[in-house]
């Protein structure tokens, strides 16, 4: 952003006020982040910076809230991951099933009202967390799966199912459909040519879908706060009550987990939309 | 003349326009089939139980179904002086049945709602009849009046009958803060106890001015972002992103960690002078923390529909309204601003649309001058068990969420949402 030599003092100054700008709102976005990863490894009780932390002393600093979060007694986290894990991994697989249909069958021209349809399957996206929280809550207490892992999984497939729908149609924009007509006329079945044609090409938006699908199950906490009972408590249960009743530093080695987590998913989902894009043959 | 054209056939000898049509429905059915599973699933687990909390807001079945024959009597009275013979004989009948069935206490706190002093002359009304001491031989009504004197109060008489509806708009009245008074006009609640209204306000003010704070910042980093050579870009992009995939809860926390009286903001406020070390500000469980943090959280949904747009503007285009003589500001002003417009649009309503529903932020870092309308449906759903309350006042927001998802609609497209 170096600027040309004719520039004029006042726009000089305010090239710099815009850079400042910038800065701050790109430090406001990120520094929070930072703030976790050293106060986890905090030796005390506290969740400020010591005295020692400030002087980078070492003996500051420990894995103690770690030991904790791994072997503490009675303490949930075990628990808790295996849930999430279970739940997001079959919340997952649904909303791929389900959505990657919807979206080829979206994506077809023939489809009748597909703006209507379209508006209903992403409304779940829309929709305030909370109203769909008490609609899958009477829903689930009706048919009886409320507190059970099969209710919070079907729960999650509604709130994931909106991601997959738009990555994979996305992702079909730019679908050549001449492939699968000479696939066709090669003697494929529709099978067949679904297998070997269409989701290779399709995999990327199908995957990067299938991570949105995963990180909202992972993170969920509002619809699993009404639906859970206390076998079914999942990591955001737990740091949610955690946040609101005792505040330990443990919660603090969760959350750095979670941020490794969600950087090893973030470095995916770019991975595979650049590849997608180099598909599709999309050049930017 | 057309009737002599002869007819394109195919191969198979029908006509190639009613072959055509069959081709384009079997196609319509196809593409059809593929949706439908998600489409049910969606319709049994999720459309119609938000229908069902529209039943469950209004349902006001339980003293019409307790109170069938007083009900039937009640139709004949014109409700100003005392009901005749008949409503009590009906009522005594009705209340008998549900003596027996030791169902009248929900009766009497149900009529208590409308009117107080229900309570306890049902329970007085239940033990002369547990005891036998109505004699169906003479006349009910004036025994009745005998058993205590609001019995013989015609506005006891007439709470009973605004009861009779199987439905009701209480509960959306109740939302508003407004009620049904006596005489079945609409009332406002006293003014020291419009608590709905206050909440209402306020999410519509936190939500508006989240989103004009995520406007002012997530503006300038997506022109930033737009502008910048790929290398540089992709790399700050990363700063966008890193939120937007971590979890709301890691989020939430840690700005209770920077925002608390001994967090690091405070620090650094009293390092540079501008408050006292032993007069810190109050940042956290108040309407700052929940601004701050909404902000930042929701910041990446602004950024990401900007770029998006900004991404598609040639640089030339400012180029040529500077050579044309404009200054960078005018040449930005009339030509770049309004090219962003629907990236604007797009980002604003988003931002606005989750703001509007939040409740996980706010309910930690909120306090009580800092809570939205969500937190009060899910106290509802929780503390007082009002399920019905809980309903009407989600549906309610409801409501307005779809409309300004059907203006997001029109305007942007739901197929064009971009992630990521």
């Amino acid at each position: 952003m170096a600027l040309p030599s004719y520039t004029e003092t006042r726009y000089r100054i305010w090239h710099y006020f815009y850079i400042a700008i910038c800065t701050f709102v790109f430090f406001f976005l990120i520094a929070p982040l930072f703030v976790i990863f050293p106060l986890s490894f905090n030796a005390e009780e506290f969740l400020v910076f010591s005295e020692g932390m400030k002087r980078l002393d070492p003996d500051a600093f420990s894995f103690r809230w770690y030991h904790e979060m791994v072997y503490g007694t009675k303490n949930p986290w075990g628990l808790a991951a295996k849930n999430s894990f279970i739940i997001a991994i079959f919340a997952t697989i649904g909303s791929i099933i389900l959505g990657t249909l919807a979206a080829l069958g979206l994506s077809s021209r023939h489809m009748p009202y597909k703006g209507l349809i379209m508006a209903v399957l992403i409304s779940p996206m829309i929709v305030p967390l909370i109203i769909s929280g008490v609609a899958i809550f009477f829903f689930m207490a009706k048919v009886g799966l409320a507190a059970t892992h099969t209710g919070i999984v079907l729960a999650h497939i509604i709130l994931g199912t909106p991601f997959v729908v738009i990555t994979v149609t996305a992702t079909l924009s730019g679908f050549d459909h001449s492939v699968t007509r000479a696939a066709s006329s090669l003697g494929s079945n529709p099978v067949n040519t679904f297998m070997k044609i269409t989701l290779p090409l399709i995999l990327p938006g199908v995957i990067s879908g299938g991570l949105f699908a995963f990180v909202t199950s992972f993170d969920e906490v509002v619809v699993v706060l009404f639906l859970a009972g206390l076998e079914n408590t999942t990591i955001p249960v737990q740091m949610w009550t955690g946040l609101r009743e005792q505040l330990s530093p443990t919660i603090l080695a969760v959350a750095t987990c979670l941020i490794i987590l969600s950087t090893l998913i973030l470095v995916t989902a770019e991975l595979l939309r650049r590849r997608s894009e180099r598909l599709r043959g999309i050049n930017r | 003349m057309s009737s002599e054209t002869k007819q394109i056939l195919t191969t198979d000898g029908i006509p190639l326009e009613v072959s055509l049509k069959k081709a384009e429905k079997k196609n319509k059915i196809k593409a059809f089939l593929l949706v439908a599973p998600l489409l049910l699933f969606l319709f049994i687990t999720y459309v119609f139980p938000i229908g069902e909390m529209f039943t469950r807001s209004v349902d006001d079945r339980m003293v019409t179904n307790m109170l069938p024959k007083t009900f039937k009597a009640m139709e004949k009275w014109d409700g100003k002086e005392l009901p005749p013979e008949e409503v009590f004989v009906g009522f005594y009948s009705d209340f008998k049945v549900l003596v027996e069935n030791q169902t009248q206490g929900k009766l009497g706190q149900r009529l208590n709602k409308e009117k107080n002093g229900f309570n306890s002359i049902t329970k007085k009304l239940m033990r002369q009849i547990k005891r036998n001491k109505i004699d169906e031989s003479q006349s009910i009504k004036e025994q009745i009046m005998k058993v205590h004197k609001r019995w013989r109060d015609v506005e006891y008489w007439q709470a009973i009958k605004r009861t009779a509806p199987p439905y009701t708009m209480a509960k959306y009245l109740k939302g508003m803060d407004m009620y049904f008074a006596a005489d079945g006009s609409i009332a406002q609640v006293d003014e020291d106890r419009r608590i709905h209204r206050i909440l209402w306000l306020r999410t519509l003010e936190i939500a508006l001015f989240v989103t004009i704070f995520c406007f002012l910042m997530g503006y300038p980093i997506a022109h930033l972002l737009a502008t910048l050579p790929m290398k540089y870009s992709n790399l700050l992009m990363i700063c966008v992103l890193l939120p937007f995939w971590t979890s709301l809860l890691v989020r939430t926390a840690s700005w209770m960690i920077l925002l608390q009286q001994q967090g690091i903001v405070n620090d650094f406020f009293v390092l540079i002078g501008l408050v006292a070390d032993n007069n810190r500000p109050e940042m956290m469980y108040n309407k700052v923390g929940t601004y701050v943090a909404m902000t930042q959280i929701l910041l990446p949904f602004m950024v990401l529909p900007l770029y998006s747009v900004m991404k598609t503007i040639s640089p030339s285009l400012m180029r040529a309204g500077k050579s044309l003589g404009g200054t960078p500001f005018v040449a930005f002003w009339k030509v770049y601003f309004p090219l962003t417009i629907p990236g604007i649009g797009a980002g604003c309503l988003l931002v606005f649309i989750l703001a509007i529903g939040y409740y996980i932020t706010p309910a930690l870092v909120g306090g009580a001058s800092g809570t939205l309308i969500s937190n009060q449906i899910a106290y509802h759903m929780k503390s007082t068990l009002d399920w019905s309350f809980a309903s009407a006042m989600g549906l309610m927001l409801l409501s307005g969420v779809l409309v300004i998802y059907w203006i997001y609609n029109k305007l942007v497209g739901v197929d064009n949402i971009k992630l990521g």
